[in-house]
């Protein structure tokens, strides 16, 4: 098995135990979140569109409690999959902008990472995403997170 | 002001008026999410359910829920305070069942959550304070809790754009 190969499946593997990790969340998966990438600080979740989740009937956006709870989730996946190996995590805090309104009936994605580790804390970015490009983001995120030895 | 309004009037404008903004928002619902009112006095109500766990392990609440949670008492909060010199004076009487008559929700700018202790497995409890509503912006603290009102499980600030016209 070439290199290539062997990273790919070993790739796999994280995403299922992610996944199981994920389905394990009461939360998570009623949201039903889906984790697309995963390894490295870094993790991609993504959830679909739902109308029990809209927050202005006028227009049928998600609510912004919504992207919160999906880029909080992220951000804890990442800081697990760094390579430190932290036991467990907490969120200290997490800042949203809000920076456009989620396209109605579009799934929405988060990508987070961390971006600086210490003994104790991980420092997060995430955006939120609809299907427009990582170029439009619906919400970017920084935040604190407990990295527990 | 009609001081001689009957009482059982009174409360139902403005209970039905509360009724309205709130299930208007399916998310609300979907969460569990209703309001007590004392006079204008809010104060939001998230009661447990095994859906809100983020942690099966200890368990405690979604860190994720705690912030929509705190985020839905400000939105209300804040569209609550707008509207009632309207609703009070009998300019608006906003119904569940026209939506049309529902007052448009402020938009969530920005928001900022601290997370003090775990949400445990409980009823939690929220209400905002509008620290500054102008015309076009208005900032907002909110506050959850579970058992004991001095022990907050959250504190949030968020910014909001006030719905034009």
């Amino acid at each position: 098995m070439g290199d290539d190969a062997k990273d790919a499946t070993q790739d796999d593997n994280h995403a299922r135990i992610a996944q199981a990790f994920i389905e394990s969340i009461p939360h998570a998966s009623a949201l039903r979140m889906q984790v697309d990438e995963i390894g490295d600080g870094r993790a991609v979740i993504s959830m679909p569109w739902d109308e029990h989740l809209v927050g202005d009937p006028r227009s049928g956006v998600i609510h912004g409690g919504v992207v919160s709870a999906l880029m909080d989730t992220c951000c804890g996946a990442a800081v697990m999959a760094h390579s430190s190996q932290p036991r467990s995590t907490a969120t200290i805090d997490l800042r949203i902008d809000y920076m456009r309104a989620a396209k109605p009936g579009q799934r929405i994605t988060a990508r987070a990472e961390v971006y600086h580790m210490t003994r104790s804390v991980a420092f997060m970015r995430a955006v939120a995403l609809d299907d427009d490009d990582a170029s439009n983001p619906v919400a970017t995120a920084t935040g604190a997170f407990t990295a527990e030895r | 002001m009609d001081r001689n309004e009957p009482l059982d009037q009174i409360k139902t404008r403005r209970d039905s008026a509360l009724n309205a903004l709130v299930s208007g928002v399916p998310y609300m619902n979907w969460l569990g999410i209703r309001f007590d009112r004392r006079g204008d006095e809010l104060t939001a109500v998230l009661p447990f359910d095994r859906k809100l766990i983020g942690n099966p392990q200890l368990p405690a609440l979604h860190g994720g829920v705690t912030a929509a949670f705190l985020e839905m008492t400000a939105i209300v909060e804040l569209a609550w305070a707008a509207m009632w010199e309207d609703l009070e004076s009998g300019r608006i009487a906003p119904d569940a069942a026209m939506p049309e008559s529902l007052p448009r929700l402020p938009k969530t700018i920005d928001f900022t959550v601290d997370y003090l202790r775990s949400g445990l497995p409980r009823d939690a409890y929220a209400r905002a304070n509008v620290v500054r509503s102008g015309r076009r912006y208005a900032s907002v603290q909110v506050e959850a809790w579970q058992d004991n009102r001095a022990k907050l499980i959250a504190q949030a600030t968020a910014h909001f754009l006030m719905p034009q016209g």
